[in-house]
């Protein structure tokens, strides 16, 4: 029997100033994240829905029993629900890019070895990367989808603008994970990583998630302001009920620069983190 | 410089064989338990700050910020205020989230991934002793992370009871994360894959047990329907006992009595099924 | 004739439907360096679980020193050193730690330990590594670590369960000149292996096992004088034309072998055989003469290779 040999198609590069970086083929990656999920018993991404969901019931309902109504973003009295919920959407978007973005890329690195085996075919590290950051904001998607489902289950969807609460759970989860596989790359042993888990718990304890941040002193109140999570829970916040303003370009502006700054981290760590 | 090797076969200064398996039999949990916290050195900082620093995480919180919305709203719970209400709670359920990752993946990496239980295996210590080993190196870890709790308890002024009495709020924190560990560690013993299921056993055990099993807000204010979760709860059982403790909560000798005998039936078939799991499983 | 330290009589091992050892029997005696030679899946492990206590036998006799592994597991494992098919390190101890903390599960005291740590690291040549991480160290370091931690105990007996797979050469002949000293020094050493090479150079005696039972028990020049020829002749005429070729092979050595890749001539005189071959008219792509080995023991006894 006589084959025909098929010729390989043409090696593509990617655009000029990344051509040592990427091949242009991040659909690889893609299409293997796809397949594990495919491969993956299907709980395992059900089950990532559920934290906030029973965060909500729990704190919603038997919390808001203790507080009663609190004060929304426009100044109406809003139930204690209505008011953790868009804070609880902020904080799974965060907590599922950082996972995604940090453990999930350190365990693939020293112990499954499976940047290795891309990184000996024509990938490049920015292949990689992207790749794993568009799975990442794929799960975020998906998870804001299923949650903003609930929420107007509980009747806790007041306002047309909610909707754009899928969005920005897309682009808070795109800042944490560009910024998280930056700092990733600075890591080395199990212990660095545990800083991460350790900076996360108060970020979601003090962001104006369960309470508003005027139960602190003014110095305090200035620190929370800075962190990320904060913004992004103001700006969910203010969707969930349509009360937007100035201020509300100024989370997303706050977003949009991080995001800038965790590509270029990532960008100029990429050896750093996947070459070593 | 070379060994001299014939004396390294016999070097005349070390106790008859006879003697090493007497005493291991005798002391074998000690001796792995000793190795497990050798081990535990490597993250000596990390759990130093995690015990110190989680507490007062949770207490400025939870308990002063979250307070100061149930302070205008409904004033204060089961007689005390928000702060004193919450943090035995809180002790015990970041002693139970401990347990939780002291009893997962160092158990697989024991059986499989490092494969850790196999060297004392192959030594004179029995499977059991392995199994109970583990367990008390954990425990010992969780009597410093519960006193530190207990401090900052103290030092918050979250303890109107007076220390002699909160202190007990130390022993309940341990047996509770006893009661719920060792059981997982004999299920974690059981798992021959990658142990997926923990993430599992972390949605939909522990973190349910932190929401709903009366932590934040008593049982009561739940729909009747949902308190069942609260009676299979370690953490409720526990959380009860240490307000006993804490604040002198109204607890019926007969609920003292259920609350302790739950969390010691748990312990001791935990173990019982541990050292089964622990036996089948090294010497198979 | 001493008593012996290990005797198995009907030994053996079932899982459920599978027989992993099949009735064996066997002696060790003090002092000796004995293998266990087959191919991987043979039983070799699992027969020296037996012995080291961590594995119930199903049937059959075992005695280790004169005791029962299965009944008295702490008395017998307190007796043996045991180096496992793979390393298991204590990563979260320093190399030193990970000595001493093993000697402490045999209820040695520090005083004790602190110079025997010293003294086995001299013996493993890894004593600049003492305070390194295990993480840190080669494959050949780990495995002499792992040796070094099971003479803690002094040992009557060593346990070794392929020693050197996955080494280098180098490491290789390291670690086969440590375990001569010991041997030496009248540690009885057992060996697993599914090396011919490794059996050749370490074991005064071995059996063979292949399916959990003994083909053939012997020294190892025993077991190639009665199972094999002085020299082995092997030519390759490519993957497709050794099968056609062996029939023109007939008759120039005691008898052939045809393996995929290659055909084994057999006999007591290469050169000659080899000569025979070509005056025959065939001529192979390669050819080589070389002495007769464990392999070609196991081929006669088996009709498979040791190692696939």
């Amino acid at each position: 029997m006589s084959a025909t040999p098929v010729p390989a198609p043409p090696h593509t590069p990617g655009p000029r100033p990344f051509r040592s970086l990427s091949s242009g083929n991040v659909g690889a990656v893609l299409e293997r994240g796809f397949t594990v999920i495919r491969n993956q018993n299907w709980m395992i991404l059900v089950s990532g829905f559920f934290e906030p969901v029973l965060y909500l019931l729990a704190m919603g309902v038997g919390m808001g029993g203790l507080v009663g109504e609190v004060v929304g973003p426009g100044g109406q009295p809003i139930s204690y629900a209505a008011y953790i919920a868009p804070a609880l959407l902020a904080t799974s978007a965060m907590n599922g890019a950082i996972y995604d973005s940090t453990w999930n890329v350190f365990f693939k690195l020293r112990f499954a070895k499976l940047y290795q085996a891309m990184l000996q075919t024509s990938l490049g590290p920015l292949d990689v990367a992207a790749g794993e950051i568009l799975m990442a904001l794929f799960r975020g998607f998906v998870y804001a989808v299923g949650f903003l489902g609930v929420l107007a289950l509980m009747g806790l969807v007041t306002s047309w603008w909610a909707l754009l609460m899928v969005p920005v759970a897309v682009l808070v989860a795109l800042g944490f994970a560009a910024l998280g596989m930056g700092i990733t790359s600075f890591m080395r042993t199990f212990q660095q990583m545990d800083l991460i888990n350790f900076a996360m718990l108060p970020m979601f304890l003090f962001s104006a998630t369960l309470y508003p941040i005027t139960v602190y002193p003014e110095p305090v109140q200035w620190f929370v302001m800075a962190m990320p999570l904060w913004h992004a829970v103001e700006l969910m916040r203010q969707l969930s009920v349509g009360h937007l303003g100035l201020v509300t370009l100024v989370h997303v502006g706050y977003f949009l620069a991080m995001t800038g700054v965790g590509m270029w981290l990532t960008t100029v760590r990429l050896r750093a983190l996947f070459l070593r | 410089m070379d060994a001299d090797t014939n004396a390294l076969a016999y070097s005349g200064r070390a106790p008859g064989h006879g003697v090493m398996a007497a005493r291991a039999r005798a002391r074998g949990v000690w001796y792995y338990a000793e190795t497990v916290l050798r081990g535990m050195r490597a993250y000596f900082w990390p759990i130093l700050l995690y015990s110190v620093g989680q507490p007062l995480i949770y207490m400025v919180a939870l308990g002063i910020g979250l307070g100061t919305l149930v302070q205008q709203g409904a004033g204060s719970v089961d007689g005390v205020d928000y702060l004193t209400f919450v943090a035995p709670a809180l002790l015990v359920s970041t002693v139970v989230m401990s347990v939780t990752a002291e009893m997962t993946y160092p158990v697989m990496a024991g059986f499989k991934w490092q494969r850790l239980y196999h060297a004392p295996a192959a030594s004179p210590l029995e499977p059991g002793q392995v199994a109970l080993g583990h367990l008390v190196a954990v425990v010992i870890r969780f009597v410093l992370q519960s006193l530190v709790f207990w401090l900052v308890m103290l030092a918050f002024g979250a303890a109107p009871s007076g220390w002699a009495q909160s202190l007990l709020v130390v022993p309940v924190g341990v047996l509770t994360a006893t009661a719920f560990g060792a059981p997982l560690q004999a299920y974690a013993a059981t798992l021959r894959d990658e142990g997926f299921q923990f993430a599992f056993i972390q949605r939909f055990v522990v973190m349910p047990m932190f929401l709903f099993a009366g932590t934040f807000f008593p049982l009561s204010v739940l729909p009747t329907y949902l308190h069942w979760i609260g009676w299979i709860s370690p953490v409720w059982h526990g959380t009860e006992l240490a307000r006993l403790a804490s604040y002198g909560a109204p607890v019926s000798p007969l609920m003292l009595a259920v609350h302790l005998g739950f969390l010691l039936a748990l312990t001791v078939g935990g173990v019982l099924a541990g050292v089964r799991v622990y036996t089948r499983r090294l010497h198979s | 004739m001493t008593e012996p330290v290990i005797s198995a009589q009907g030994l053996r091992k079932e899982y459920g439907d599978f027989v992993a050892v099949d009735g064996i029997d066997f002696e060790v005696h003090p002092g000796e360096s004995f293998g266990l030679l087959g191919p991987n899946g043979a039983g070799k492990s699992t027969t020296m679980r037996m012995i080291g206590g961590t594995l119930d036998r199903t049937g059959g006799q075992l005695r280790v020193l004169g005791l029962d592994p299965g009944r008295q597991g702490p008395e017998v494992r307190a007796h043996l050193g045991v180096v496992p098919q793979q390393d298991n390190l204590d990563e979260e101890l320093r190399v030193r730690e990970n000595i001493v903390m093993y000697g402490r599960y045999f209820g040695l005291p520090r005083s004790y330990l602190g110079p025997k740590a010293d003294e086995l690291l001299a013996f493993a040549q890894l004593e600049a590594k003492a305070k390194a991480k295990v993480d840190n160290l080669s494959g050949g370091m780990k495995r002499r670590l792992t040796i070094a931690r099971g003479l803690v105990n002094e040992p009557r007996i060593l346990l070794l369960d392929e020693p050197t797979t996955g080494l280098d050469p180098q490491a290789r002949h390291v670690l086969w000149d440590r375990l001569f000293r010991l041997k030496e020094a009248g540690t009885t050493l057992v060996v697993t292996t599914h090396f011919m090479d490794e059996a050749e150079q370490l074991c005064d005696r071995l059996i063979v096992v292949d399916h959990g039972r003994i083909m053939a028990e012997g020294s190892p020049r025993q077991l190639i004088r009665e199972h094999s020829t002085r020299e082995v002749v092997e030519v390759r005429f490519g993957s497709q034309r050794n099968a056609q070729v062996v029939a023109d092979l007939e008759g120039v050595g005691a008898r052939n072998e045809v393996l995929p890749d290659r055909i084994l001539v057999y006999t007591d005189d290469g050169e000659a055989a080899l000569e025979e071959i070509s005056r025959r008219g065939l001529h192979p792509i390669t050819s080589l003469v070389r002495r007769s080995s464990l392999e070609d023991v196991f081929l006669r006894l088996t009709g498979r290779t040791l190692v696939d």
